[in-house]
């Protein structure tokens, strides 16, 4: 006898149940990291519409101006008509007196703003010269996406070529290979970049042919080792036989069996990329100013913090941070969904 | 294990050679050091002589030999800034970078360390989400932010410690803190996998089922063998440190190697800049080497082969 369940109803999914349902899809995605690089890569792209104002110009009678947020700071000061050099901190000249309150007498007490406050016209304030922190935080994202593009388009590729001609070859290729691989290892890499971008000049070619030397070993090492691994496989010998030659059966055969494992490495030497570019910046040997780079922002405000003066530094740091940590959780997911053979390695 | 060390020497013996060979090639492709030593006013006499003192009137091959010559015996010519011998100011200045590096690597095993054990045992809770938000802090932050963020707060709104210099002994907290963390978060991730790896075996399955208490399990058992990973790691650290302190002294205004390096670069200071990378390669090759022997010390697999 067949059960009766004409009477049965599924109960569509409360609004909670959907909730749950779509969080527990999201959290298998890295949301926050994928969002926030978004955001870095959108800034790249559309630095001239997005920023408020030119990043590289600014007015000097606007410079260290705080964030919207902070309020100004005032003192209380006498209006005196001529001022001593003994009293300037306690007084201020009826002229200046007038700009503020045009009622001003002589003998007053007024209140003048020692530091102004921030105005919604520049979010993140201004830096010495004048220009607006927010606009140059901005337009800093190009530079390191440019930077990271490149270097890793060119890198990578010389990275690729010389693992799969190490793996492949073996004997005394994979030996040169290898040792050379070795050797970028054990040189102090950040101090002989400094070196070759101050003797050839600060131009952006320099810089991503010098991050270049930095990033083509890990993938070398990487494809070299799944070279070891796919050669043997059955489809291999098969190219072999019916005639494909050496570079068909590397790039079309071998090649694509690598890309998984080279998607994790690109995203995890990215944020390598991006922290050496602004810690070249930051040293003076990166792109030359007035072209904003996030480090040499940071290295711009690094002598006002004395004053109080935070906001040049904080901002283009919290950049480099958020960029780079994004690019990490990414990378974590990227290679677990991937490749799981990696997550031993961590 | 001779043939495996005979390699490594042979190695770190390659590695200076190169890096001498890129230096010296990078100081003259960067133009005649006569311009630098001489001014307007000296003759083509003394360009002549400069040029027979320095031995530029001979072919590179000869100049080069020349300079490893005077390397080896550690003589590196005199610096143009400080117009005394190169030797004198690296050594002048070795020590407040060594000084740095130790107390930097002391504090990225003693916070990395425990902390990774910690978020390992710990497994889930609040503990573990702050050892991640530490280690995640640590290898995202560019460490010249970090530093400009520790100095503004601790030294310049605070008032703790001095924000540069080395004048007490509390000056070089920040620095040291900077130069480590991101060794702290690398050695915190290190032990909190490897000990996840070591609690979930068999041994330690075994030593619960006899009811051996769990803190006799995490630091006699498990512990021993989840120090191996950062063992191994702490030879990379120790050399990749050399390299962090031209950014953390060039921050602090730290008088050591790394800053030196910087003020000779900017100033074109070739022969103070070449002992001082050579000097930098050096302690990078040593520690390399320490560690690989140390390496086939603990590692039977390579011992034996």
């Amino acid at each position: 006898m067949a059960a009766d369940l004409s009477g049965i109803v599924i109960a569509p999914p409360t609004f909670g149940e959907k909730v749950a349902g779509i969080y527990r899809k999201l959290k298998r995605l890295p949301v926050i990291p994928v969002f926030l690089l978004s955001l870095v890569v959108i800034a790249g792209l559309f630095a001239p519409v997005l920023a408020p104002h030119d990043p590289e110009k600014g007015d000097l009678r606007e410079r260290n101006i705080p964030p919207a947020w902070s309020s100004g700071e005032s003192e209380p000061k006498t209006v005196v008509e001529r001022m001593s050099i003994n009293d300037r901190a306690t007084s201020v000249t009826l002229s200046d007196a007038k700009k503020v309150n045009p009622d001003a007498q002589i003998g007053d007490q007024i209140d003048i703003y020692t530091r102004p406050a921030g105005s919604t016209k520049f979010l993140l304030g201004t830096d010495h010269l004048g220009r607006d922190v927010l606009s140059r935080v901005i337009y800093g994202a190009r530079i390191s996406l440019l930077v990271s593009i490149v270097t890793l388009a060119v890198g990578g590729s010389i990275g690729v070529t010389m693992g799969l001609m190490a793996g492949w070859y073996g004997g005394a290729m994979d030996e040169f290979l290898m040792r050379l691989v070795d050797i970028k290892l054990a040189i102090p890499l950040i101090l002989i970049a400094l070196v070759l971008v101050i003797t050839l000049g600060q131009s952006l070619w320099i810089i991503v042919t010098v991050l270049c030397l930095f990033i083509w070993p890990r993938f070398a090492r990487q494809v070299r080792g799944e070279v070891l691994q796919l050669k043997h496989m059955d489809y291999v010998s098969l190219a072999k036989v019916s005639g494909a030659s050496t570079a068909r059966i590397l790039f079309i055969h071998i090649f694509p069996g690598t890309i998984n494992t080279l998607i994790v490495v690109a995203t995890l030497q990215v944020g390598i990329v991006i922290l050496l570019e602004s810690t070249l910046s930051f040293l003076g040997a990166g792109v030359p100013p007035p072209t904003p780079a996030w480090g040499s922002m940071v290295s711009d405000g690094r002598d006002k913090l004395a004053g109080g003066v935070w906001w040049i530094s904080t901002f283009p740091g919290l950049a480099i941070m958020i960029t780079v940590m994004s690019l990490n959780l990414f990378g974590d997911w990227l290679r677990d969904t991937l490749d799981p053979r990696l997550r031993q390695l961590e | 294990m001779q043939k495996y060390l005979a390699r490594r020497f042979l190695l770190a013996f390659v590695t200076l050679l190169s890096v001498s060979l890129i230096i010296f090639i990078m100081s003259r492709v960067s133009g005649d050091p006569r311009h630098i030593y001489l001014d307007d006013y000296s003759t083509q006499e003394d360009w002549d002589r400069m040029g027979e003192v320095l031995g530029l009137d001979k072919p590179y091959y000869e100049q080069y030999g020349m300079f490893l010559k005077g390397a080896v015996k550690g003589d590196f010519g005199e610096s143009v800034r400080e117009a005394r011998p190169v030797t004198e100011v690296v050594l002048e200045r070795s020590p407040a970078t060594l000084l740095l590096g130790s107390v930097a690597f002391s504090f990225s095993i003693l916070v990395g360390v425990p902390l990774g054990i910690l978020s390992a045992v710990k497994r889930g809770t609040w503990m573990d989400q702050v050892g991640k938000i530490i280690a995640l802090i640590g290898q995202s932050a560019p460490p010249f932010w970090l530093g400009i963020m520790l100095m503004f707060f601790f030294a310049v709104q605070l008032g703790m410690v001095p924000p540069y210099g080395k004048q007490d002994w509390n000056s070089i907290i920040l620095p040291a803190v900077t130069l480590g963390w991101y060794y702290a978060a690398a050695n915190l991730r290190l032990v909190r996998s490897a000990m996840l790896d070591v609690l979930d075996s068999e041994y330690i399955k075994l030593a619960r089922a006899k009811g051996v208490n769990s803190r006799t399990i995490i630091m006699k058992h498990a512990f021993r063998n989840a120090l191996i990973p950062p063992l191994t790691f702490a030879g990379v650290t120790l050399g990749a440190l050399v390299t962090g302190s031209l950014v953390v002294e060039t921050v602090f205004a730290w008088p050591g190697l790394g800053r030196l390096a910087i003020e000779a670069l900017f100033a074109f200071d070739y022969p103070l800049l070449q002992g001082v990378v050579i000097t930098f390669t050096l302690l990078y090759v040593t520690a390399a080497f320490v560690v690989d022997v140390l390496y086939a010390y603990v590692d039977p697999r390579i011992r034996y082969a």
